[in-house]
Parts: C-alpha cells; sequence; structure tokens
C-alpha cells in the first residue's frame, strides 16, 4: 500500500515521520485511504497531468530566457492542491505562497494567462505586472500568489475573518510550506483563528525542504499537525503524495471550519522534485532521494496505475489524454512568447483605484 | 517532426555549462519527465529533463563537454511515429537554432556578481522603448479652494479632534455594513486613547473587535478582509507598533492593486497616532509621515484641525485604496470648530490654505501646524506677513497649492516633527525647486525634528522638537531679515 511504502521510503533519508495519522484535541483514530470511483481517479489525473506538464514547459521556457526572475515549480506537490479542490465547494477561496501555479491551475485559472504572466506579457493574469508568484483571480476565488513567506497565512485568515462577518459558509484555504510555518506571524493568524472561529484550512505543504533547509533542521518540532496545538487547533499528517488520502483529509478539515468549529490544520507530507527555484545547487540533498520519491510515491503514477489496473484503460486511452494535456501546455506556451509585453503606458495603470 | 533539445538556462545569468553525462543514450524511448541529461555550472547543477515523448535519435553533445552554450542543441528527438534516423539526421549547426532571450537582471543576478548576459532574444516587437511620462503632479488648475468646502452659512460647533474622528467613523459605519474596527482595546476598553469611545455600545462586537496584541497577523487579517471588499478600519495603538505590520501595509496592501493587473485592491485605512507624545522615549515618538509617504499605492493622510480630521477620516474609509491615516496624540484633546452637516467631507489630496500671507509661505501638517501658526503670529508683529498652509495629505501631495503659494511670496519654509533626512520639507523642496524654482527668492529652509533618537529627559525632548522660535527665525533668515 502506498502508504506503508512511503514510510519506508522516508525512514531511509533519515526523516522521523507518522503517516496519516491525526494530531490535535478532536481526533485519535487512523484513517484508511479511501478509494476513488472511476471518475475521480480520471479528473484527478487530468488535473494533475495539466500541472506536471505546465511546469514542465516553464522550466523549458524558463531554461530559453522566455520566464525571468524567479521560477518555483509545483512538480512532485501535485495531489495535494488537487486533491484538496476535490473537497471545496464554489465560493471557498484559496491563498498561497509563492510556488504557486499549480493552484492557480487547479483553481480553473487559464493556462494561458498564467504562462503569459511568467512571461511578463500583456495577455498575463496581472497584464504582466505581477509575475510567477503575483496572480490573483476574483472570479475564480483566488487570492494569490504571495512573495513574503508566511504573509498569505495572516491573509487568508482575513478573507476565512470576512466569510465569518459576512455569514456566507465558505471557507478559506491557506497553503504555506514548511519554512513559511516558523513565521511568527502563522501563531498570531492561528490565535485569532481559533479564538473568532473563523473557517480557515491551513494546508502545510512540508515538501521537506524550505529552500535547501531541510525539515530537520530548521524546525524543533518536525510534526507540523502539531504546530495549533496549544491553540487547541486540530491537525493531521496526511500523504501528500496520495490524492485519496488528500482528498478525504481536505473534506474532514473543510466540514470542520464550515460547521463554524473554527480553524484546521492539514500537514502534507509531500516532495518537490525540482529545485527551490530555477537556479539551485542540489547539495542539500541526495540524488537517490529524489530518485527514490519520484519511482515509489510519485502522485500521477499512483493514479496511472490504478487507471490501467482497477478501471482497465488502455495506454491509449492515457495517452490520448496526455496529448489533450500537452495541447494545452503547448497553446499557452505559444501565446506567452509571441503576446506582446505591456504597453509602456501600463507602467503608471493600476497603482490607485 | 524532430524536435530539437536545447542546453538550458539555470539562472538568467548562465551563458554556458557544461553537460556531465547523459542518462539516455541514442535509441531509447523517452518520455516526458525523464532525465535525459544532468548539467553543471560551478554553482548549480541540474537535470535536463525530457518534455515530449520520442525516441533519442542522436546525442548531438557528448558527455563531459565544457563551455556548451545556453540554447544550443544537445540532441535531437524523434517524435512518435517518425523516422529515427531521418530525425537524426536532421541535425542543424548549434549556432543558428539558438534561439533569442534576453531577460532582465535578477537579484539573483547582481548577487552573484554577473552582468553579462546570455544570448539575445526573441522578444515581442516594442516600437517605442523609452519610458513614459509620470503623470503630472502640476495640474495647472487655478488653486484649490478649501473654503469651499463648507458652504456659507454652516453652523460650527466645538469639538475635539477626538470626538470628530470617532463621529467620523460612526457616521461611515451607520451607512455602510461593510465598515468595521478592528485593533487593541477599541471595544471595550474604548479605545487606549478613547477616539473609539462609543462604538461598541452603538455597533456590538462583531463590528467593534478588540485584537490580541498582535499587530503583524491582525494588519494581516484586516487586508485579507479588505481584499474581500470589506472596508476594515483598522487601529493601531500608535503607528510605532505598526513597525510589526509594515510588511502587510506595504507588500500586502499597497502593491497588490498593481501587482494584480487592477484586479484586486485592499479598501482599508490605518489609523492612529503618529509622532512624539510627552515624555515617552525613543520607540513611542517616532513621526513615520515620510516613511508611508515613500510608497506608491498608498494614500497618506495627517489632520490638524477637527474639521479635517472628520472630513478626511470619512473620505478615506470610502476611499478604495489602502489609507494611512497619521493622528496626533496631542492633538486628540484640542477642539476646534466643525461643520454641522449630515455628511461633511474633505476630498484627500487637497491642502488647505489655513492663514492667508505675502511675504513667506509656510508649509506644515499635523502638529506641526502648531508650530507654523503661532510663528506666522510673531512675525506679523515683525512686519512680515507669512502665508500658511496646512497640507492634510502627504500623498498624493498637493504640489499646486504650494507652488501657486510660493510664485506668490517666493520664499518658503517647511514644518514638521520628523527627521531632517528624507522628511516631507526635503521633498516640497524638491517639488519647488522642479515647479517654481524661477520665483525663488530664497533657498528653500527647512524645521525638522532634530537627527537624533527622541531622548526622554523633559529637557533634551524639548530640544529634539522643532519650536516656534526656530520657525519665526527660518521664516526671518529666507526674508533677509
Amino acid at each position: 500500500m502506498a502508504v506503508a511504502a512511503r514510510k519506508a521510503g522516508r525512514a531511509g533519508a533519515g526523516a522521523a515521520n507518522k503517516t496519516t495519522s491525526t494530531k490535535g484535541s478532536t481526533r485519535g483514530a487512523a484513517f484508511n485511504s479511501p478509494q476513488f470511483d472511476k471518475n475521480q481517479d480520471l479528473s484527478a489525473y487530468n488535473e494533475m497531468l495539466l500541472i506536471r506538464r505546465f511546469e514542465e514547459k516553464s522550466g523549458q521556457m524558463y531554461g530559453m530566457g522566455l520566464i525571468g526572475g524567479f521560477c518555483h515549480l509545483y512538480i512532485g506537490q501535485e495531489a495535494v492542491v488537487v486533491g484538496m479542490q476535490m473537497a471545496t465547494k464554489e465560493g471557498d477561496q484559496v491563498i498561497t505562497g509563492y510556488r504557486d501555479h499549480g493552484h492557480m491551475l487547479a483553481c480553473g485559472m487559464d493556462a494561458k494567462g498564467v504562462m503569459a504572466e511568467l512571461t511578463g506579457r500583456r495577455g498575463g493574469l496581472s497584464k504582466g505586472k505581477g509575475g510567477s508568484m503575483h496572480m490573483f483571480s476574483k472570479e475564480k476565488h483566488f487570492y494569490g500568489g504571495h512573495g513574503i513567506v508566511g504573509a498569505q497565512v495572516s491573509l487568508g485568515t482575513g478573507i476565512a475573518f470576512a466569510n465569518h462577518y459576512r455569514e456566507n459558509g465558505n471557507v478559506c484555504l491557506t497553503y504555506f510550506g514548511d519554512g513559511a510555518a516558523n513565521q511568527g506571524q502563522v501563531y498570531e493568524s492561528f490565535n485569532m483563528a481559533q479564538l473568532w472561529k473563523l473557517p480557515v484550512v491551513y494546508v502545510i505543504e512540508n515538501n521537506r525542504y524550505a529552500m535547501g533547509t531541510s525539515v530537520s533542521r530548521a524546525s524543533a518540532q518536525t510534526d507540523f499537525s502539531k504546530r495549533g496545538v496549544s491553540f487547541g487547533i486540530p491537525g493531521e499528517q496526511v500523504d501528500g503524495m496520495d490524492i485519496r488520502a488528500v482528498y478525504a483529509a481536505g473534506q474532514r478539515a473543510i466540514e470542520h471550519a464550515r460547521s463554524g468549529k473554527g480553524p484546521y490544520i492539514l500537514e502534507m507530507q509531500t516532495y518537490r522534485y525540482r529545485g527551490h527555484s530555477m537556479s539551485d545547487p542540489a547539495k542539500y540533498r541526495t540524488k537517490d532521494e529524489v530518485t527514490r520519491m519520484r519511482e515509489e510515491h510519485d502522485p500521477i503514477e499512483q493514479v496511472r496505475r490504478r487507471l490501467l489496473e482497477s478501471w482497465k484503460l488502455s495506454e491509449d486511452e492515457l495517452k490520448a489524454i496526455d496529448s489533450r494535456v500537452r495541447e494545452i501546455v503547448n497553446e499557452a506556451a505559444e501565446f506567452a512568447t509571441h503576446d506582446p509585453e505591456p504597453d509602456p503606458s501600463e507602467l503608471y495603470t493600476d497603482i490607485l483605484l | 517532426m524532430a524536435i530539437d533539445i536545447l542546453m538550458p538556462a539555470l539562472s538568467p545569468t548562465m551563458e554556458q555549462g557544461k553537460l556531465a553525462k547523459w542518462l539516455k543514450k541514442e535509441g531509447d524511448q523517452v518520455k516526458p519527465g525523464d532525465v535525459l541529461a544532468e548539467i553543471e555550472t560551478d554553482k548549480a547543477t541540474m537535470e535536463v529533463e525530457a518534455i515530449d515523448e520520442g525516441v533519442l535519435a542522436k546525442i548531438l553533445v557528448s558527455d563531459g563537454t565544457d563551455n556548451v552554450a545556453v540554447n544550443t542543441p544537445i540532441a535531437i528527438l524523434a517524435g512518435e511515429g517518425e523516422d529515427v534516423s531521418a530525425a537524426a539526421s536532421s541535425a542543424k549547426a548549434p549556432a543558428a537554432s539558438a534561439p533569442e532571450a534576453q531577460p532582465a537582471p535578477t537579484p539573483d543576478m547582481q548577487a552573484e556578481g554577473l552582468t553579462d548576459r546570455p544570448a539575445p532574444a526573441e522578444r515581442p516587437q516594442q516600437t517605442d522603448l523609452s519610458t513614459p511620462a509620470a503623470p503630472s503632479v502640476i495640474t495647472n488648475r487655478s488653486s484649490y479652494n478649501a473654503m469651499a468646502e463648507i458652504p456659507e452659512g454652516t453652523e460650527l460647533v466645538n469639538m475635539t479632534v477626538r470626538e470628530a474622528l470617532r463621529d467620523a467613523m460612526a457616521e461611515e459605519m451607520r451607512k455602510d455594513g461593510s465598515v468595521f474596527v478592528m485593533g487593541e482595546e477599541v471595544a471595550e476598553y474604548q479605545g487606549a486613547y478613547k477616539v473609539t469611545q462609543g462604538l461598541l455600545q452603538e455597533f456590538g462586537a462583531k463590528r467593534v473587535i478588540d485584537t490580541p496584541i498582535t499587530e503583524h497577523g491582525f494588519a494581516g487579517v484586516g487586508v485579507g478582509a479588505a481584499f474581500t471588499g470589506l472596508r476594515p478600519i483598522v487601529e493601531f495603538m500608535t503607528f510605532n507598533f505598526a513597525m510589526q505590520a509594515i510588511d502587510h501595509i506595504i507588500n500586502s496592501a499597497a502593491k497588490t492593486l498593481y501587482m494584480s493587473g487592477g484586479q484586486l485592491g485592499a479598501p482599508i485605512v490605518f489609523r492612529g497616532p503618529n509622532g512624539a507624545a510627552a515624555r515617552v522615549g525613543a520607540q513611542h515618538s517616532h513621526d513615520y509621515s515620510a516613511w508611508y509617504s515613500n510608497v506608491p499605492g498608498l494614500k497618506v493622510v495627517s489632520p490638524y484641525t477637527a474639521a479635517d480630521a472628520k472630513g478626511l477620516l470619512k473620505s478615506a474609509i470610502r476611499d478604495p485604496n489602502p489609507i494611512i491615516f497619521l493622528e496626533n496624540e496631542i492633538l486628540y484633546g484640542q477642539s476646534f470648530p466643525v461643520p454641522k452637516l449630515d455628511d461633511f467631507t474633505v476630498p484627500i489630496g487637497k491642502a488647505r490654505i489655513h492663514r492667508e500671507g505675502k511675504d513667506v509661505t509656510i508649509v506644515s501638517f499635523s502638529i506641526g501646524m502648531t508650530y507654523a501658526l503661532k510663528a506666522a503670529q510673531e512675525l506679523e508683529k515683525e512686519g512680515i506677513d507669512a502665508e500658511v498652509i496646512d497640507l492634510r495629505t502627504l500623498r498624493p501631495m498637493d504640489t499646486d497649492t504650494i507652488v501657486a503659494s510660493v510664485m506668490k511670496t517666493g520664499r518658503c519654509v517647511t514644518v514638521e516633527e520628523g527627521f531632517p533626512q528624507s522628511g516631507i520639507g526635503a521633498e516640497i523642496a524638491m517639488r519647488i525647486m522642479e515647479n517654481a524654482f524661477d520665483y525663488l527668492d530664497a533657498p528653500v529652509a527647512r524645521v525638522t525634528g532634530k537627527d537624533v533618537p527622541m531622548p526622554y529627559a523633559a529637557n533634551l525632548e524639548k530640544l529634539a522638537l522643532p519650536n516656534v522660535a526656530e520657525v519665526v527665525q527660518a521664516a526671518k533668515a529666507v526674508c533677509y531679515r
């Protein structure tokens, strides 16, 4: 079973990890990975593949000099955001940090607009003025895209505050990493969220490295699901490479928040295959560790295997999905390569309303 | 058709690297995500992954090759169903097929001390590369008439600045359910400086919210709520404490509208006392006027009179942008006539000529106005007729009114409690040079707080702040008297 295999894989890398156990005040029992039906697996496969192919293309375009500055790829972590989105309802909001392309695609934002923002063109979602880390969509309830590590946690808590104020029944999914989890404002936010019972789910994407600093070198408490204990916020560790586990945990957490019980913490144990940004020394972890994660725990491969073995899809059918996804990504890249840069007059617009 | 696999760049500054090792060999089937090769520079290593599916038809650059230029084809991939040998023979001269790219310099690049750029670029046509002109700060309109803000015959009632601010919030909260107040001690305590007195009783705990002592956190919560369209009034017990929250004020509130291409703004007011009170030492006495006025994406308001405090705070709450509303603790208890109107507002961005004169212009704001006005009275006794301008808003600054006055008087003195370097006075002097240099009969003079952290001892504190005598002296100096 995936969970067990994952546990073994991690033990080898020296990190002490529990899997899919629950922490905090409200839950004690472990959850088994729930099963997906065929449609769920198909949808998960499509969505995750889109993110993977998009990010691969981004990396390629960065290499060609079409994307500037920083570019933080989400490859390896796809199951987290796709699984969580499957557990939301229309109106629920999403906010995250700088590794945000996957979140935007999962929220349904246009791949062309995202890619054109990466290349700094006028058709980008922020008209080319935001860049990789700064895109937003009110329509898709996506509130960024924030480049200051940890800032999105207070902001997401504020979005949840607004849900509470308006009594609209929406929940804000606030994503941050194991690195951001050590920022002070995270705990200021935890305190207020629990004090006021705000509808927020804190999704900690523990990909095991804050840039190049491993969790064990940066965190006195490496079980991030316990980070809300002193505020009485329940938390769980989740196998973030298994989309079924993510979805089930997401449902529990969102239901908790929506029902007025306040915030909930999900530590998604995941892994980033690529460097922190594009220029990465790759000296802080072994190649074996990366290879093992890719080979044994890849979130997309897990679904692909189920589609072939449990749902009896043919290789050709999967190839057709792959081609459709690739077409979307290629169109986005094509658009983002040829769309003009913003008009110079845009320099002085959008500063004030 | 055959696909060229290009030498990638690890950073915008990389021009070449070593092709350390091929992990696939000619004839291998590859699929997206497969690692094809490893490349190295002196700083980093990276894996080259396949983007497309196919057969590795030909390796053009072999293992261990140093100094491979970015964007050089390093291998050829035969697409599905394509003849591998035909693809392999499609190799072109590497230089000819290198796409052009010219990324802008990044912080990375400067940090690494690299200035050379990679190969030049496929870049969209740009006919005009010159910087567009900034919108003019001078409107060429005749000077704004602040007298018109209050219709003739309006009844005036005396009230303190504190009461005026409270009334402004209460009136806006009655009109708009999306307006709420949050901060430390704003509710049950009735405000650390009693500015929010009575609001909890009228509007309830849902809209008048006591926060924990957690400036960074609640400023972020306020901005997040504002992103969704609510209109928070975030009170800082003093702006000294807003230093813990300045990241959210600047990085989250001020920049998001621009970074989102105009999609997402933050209609939020950050308010509270700013600058020196009395005998509270350096950490409770800082004047942040110049700091916030430096930031595009913010409006910065700093009123002196109770009428302006009320009218400007009402405008600030209605404004769709993030507003820094700088009050002054010493002014809270001072009384001024305030127009008795159902809905009295003062526009943001307009200065007011508080006292007309012809010999010298004194420009100030907030508590600085107390020195300016007393100095004007002193100067009158000596036959100098000073015009006193109350800026009221620091950003956008009302250059029109300053310039029109200086064109009349030919002389200018600025007065503020903040530090001299890069201060509001420095900015005013520059704007006068840019717009009315030929009208100046003397260099602009500034009176500021001294360039020291605020001392505690009463005598030193007094020395650290500006005083009336300094303003009088400066005004006489620019009048060559």
